[in-house]
């Protein structure tokens, strides 16, 4: 399945590591020909968290169908196209499953070459479907699942430089706010409540080491959780607002300054953000402010483009494509996939 | 008529080709390969081996379940996505009653078994010949399956690898009723899957994309979910 050459640039991209089925036409690693999104948050939010199994008969379900949506809306037929990508890890074992199955099954039936692409390069890669990347590049990954810093000298080169230790910083949000009571997922309500006025409950920054680049928020977590219950025993209330505002200001001050650090370090050309709670308001803001005063150009894509998407995998899978990467249909899902250089 | 078959739904693999009523090629296997990275590489191999190409299908049949749950959506997903990509009818099969069919000449009553852990089972009852279902397709707990099978008072043939696991609990509760399949017939085979879809009427190409597959069992968070639910009524 090696030998295949693009002739029209077009890649179908698959997504399904967690609780989106996502599939994606891509055009020459930039252009979004169609990108559809079937998300089953509704779904989960009953549980207050994704379940794996509920997430896995939603993906088969919903996976020809979403195929088919972006293939109509990018007035495509399977033979204009020259690849087939899906994210092949990390994520839920069960769900990647599907995606992967349904890749290989459309590329065997296609006569179309696949591609296993690392979910952290899609959500990097994510910018280029913005603006060209340019290297060095220093990439701050923050999900609900992911909390990296991400050095890349050039297109394909990955050096994890810091990540969470513990909780990522997505989970440290959907954590907290189950503690506040606010609805799953918990993280664009802790953005809003933390923009509201009035004052912060302050709670501490873990910076770990001096030299360290590696992050950690469950003690963080705990804090919050601590101060709830001795408010509670206290039997005084708490103020929803000005926890989240010191929830969310720890979390972006140990962001910001760890990445501002690392750019000066590297002395890279472009910062970007890529993830989920690269979609936070405060964070986007912190990280926009002071690469400004830096003087160093930092992007982060749409909201659309920081959520899971396949859009992004199609991304990252170009790249990959062209330095001769293929996989066959042994391909299997790989959780814990680690996210290595392909250069 | 070209029909794939697809047999996913345990821990053995099979596909097979048939072809106007006549085995091209069947591949039938029962070892430890998980079936994401095992499938569709089967699925290869049984078509090239019949000298076929995918766009020379003209209908899939795939085992629906109950089984694995991880398992039956391998199937299904393959199958799903061939059969929506290559615009040709999807059969789904009940994975008991493919496995029942491997002892249709049996005059008597058929109970496929697969283990569900923590002593229970998917299990159903069909008549043999007819393979018409006694007993539908359901999860059960093995001391209510044997004493639901005992009451029906007549000799009952066990097929499965699975069986092996109860054999003990099923002759302590059937005695001299209780009989098991030779072990050439305790792996269900996809020809079986194609034959028991060849019964069906074709399903319209559209409906393709509302398969789904049977697990005949809700997902633990969701019974949980449910049961909370229904105390919340009552209080």
């Amino acid at each position: 399945m090696g030998e295949f050459i693009m002739n029209n640039g077009l890649i179908l991209a698959i997504e399904s590591s967690c609780d989106e089925t996502a599939a994606a036409i891509i055009r020459n690693g930039h252009e979004i020909v169609s990108n559809v999104v079937a998300s089953q948050i509704e779904s989960h939010k009953r549980f207050g968290g994704v379940v794996p199994e509920i997430a896995s008969r939603h993906h088969v379900e919903q996976i020809t169908m979403v195929i088919e949506e972006a293939l109509a809306q990018a007035n495509l037929k399977p033979v204009d196209l020259d690849a087939v990508a899906v994210t092949e890890g990390p994520g839920l074992v069960g769900a990647l499953l599907i995606g992967i199955n349904a890749a290989k099954a459309f590329a065997f039936a296609n006569n179309l070459p696949i591609v296993g692409v690392h979910h952290i390069a899609g959500h990097i890669y994510a910018n280029a479907l913005v603006q060209p990347m340019e290297f060095p590049l220093l990439a701050l990954v923050v999900s609900g699942g992911h909390t990296e810093l991400v050095y890349m000298k050039e297109h394909g080169s990955f050096e994890v430089i810091g990540e969470t230790r513990d909780d990522a910083a997505g989970e440290a949000y959907d954590k907290v706010a189950r503690v506040l009571n606010l609805p799953y997922p918990g993280g664009p309500h802790i953005d809003r409540l933390a923009h509201e006025e009035g004052e912060a409950v302050p709670f501490p920054r873990v910076w770990l080491e001096e030299d360290s680049y590696d992050f950690s928020f469950s003690g963080l977590k705990s804090a919050v959780i601590n101060y709830k219950h001795n408010m509670d025993q206290r039997g005084e209330a708490i103020s929803p607002a000005a926890v989240a505002k010191g929830f969310q200001e720890s979390v972006i001050e140990v962001l910001t300054a760890k990445t501002l650090r690392a750019a000066r370090e590297y002395q890279v050309k472009q910062v970007i953000a890529a993830g989920g709670v690269a979609a936070n308001k405060g964070l986007r803001i912190s990280l926009e402010t002071v690469f400004e005063e830096e003087g160093i150009p930092f992007f982060v894509p749409p909201l659309k483009l920081c959520t899971d998407n396949a859009a992004m995998i199609g991304a990252a899978a170009m790249p990959m494509f062209e330095a001769g990467i293929r996989g066959n249909l042994m391909m299997n899902g790989r959780p814990g996939m680690e996210l290595k250089s392909w250069v | 008529m070209i029909w794939l078959g697809i047999e996913t739904a345990n821990t053995p693999l099979s596909v097979a080709i048939v072809r106007d009523g006549k085995v091209v090629a069947e591949l039938v296997q029962n070892i430890k390969l998980t079936h994401s990275a095992g499938a569709m590489p089967a699925i290869e191999e049984v078509l090239a081996r019949a000298g076929l190409k995918a766009g020379d299908l003209d209908v899939i049949a795939v085992s629906e379940g109950p089984g694995s749950y991880t398992g039956v959506r391998i199937g299904v997903t393959l199958a799903k996505t061939l059969a929506w990509t290559l615009q040709i009818p999807l059969v789904g099969v009940s994975s008991l009653k493919a496995l029942a069919a491997n002892a249709t000449l049996y005059n008597g009553l058929i109970c496929p078994i697969f283990d569900a852990r923590r002593d229970n089972v998917y299990t159903a009852v069909y008549q043999g010949v007819t393979l018409e279902a006694l007993v539908e397709d359901h999860h059960a707990h093995i001391a209510d399956l044997l004493e639901r099978l005992r009451a029906l008072d007549a000799p009952i043939l066990f097929v499965g690898t699975d069986v092996g696991l109860f054999w003990d609990n099923i002759v302590e509760e059937l005695g001299d009723n209780a009989f098991r399949a030779p072990f050439s017939l305790d792996l269900p085979r996809a020809t079986e899957v194609i034959r028991v879809g060849t019964k069906v009427e074709l399903p319209s190409v559209e409906a393709t994309h509302h398969f789904v597959p049977q697990y005949k069992r809700i997902a633990e968070a969701e019974a949980n979910w449910l049961k909370e639910q229904k105390e919340k009524e009552h209080e």
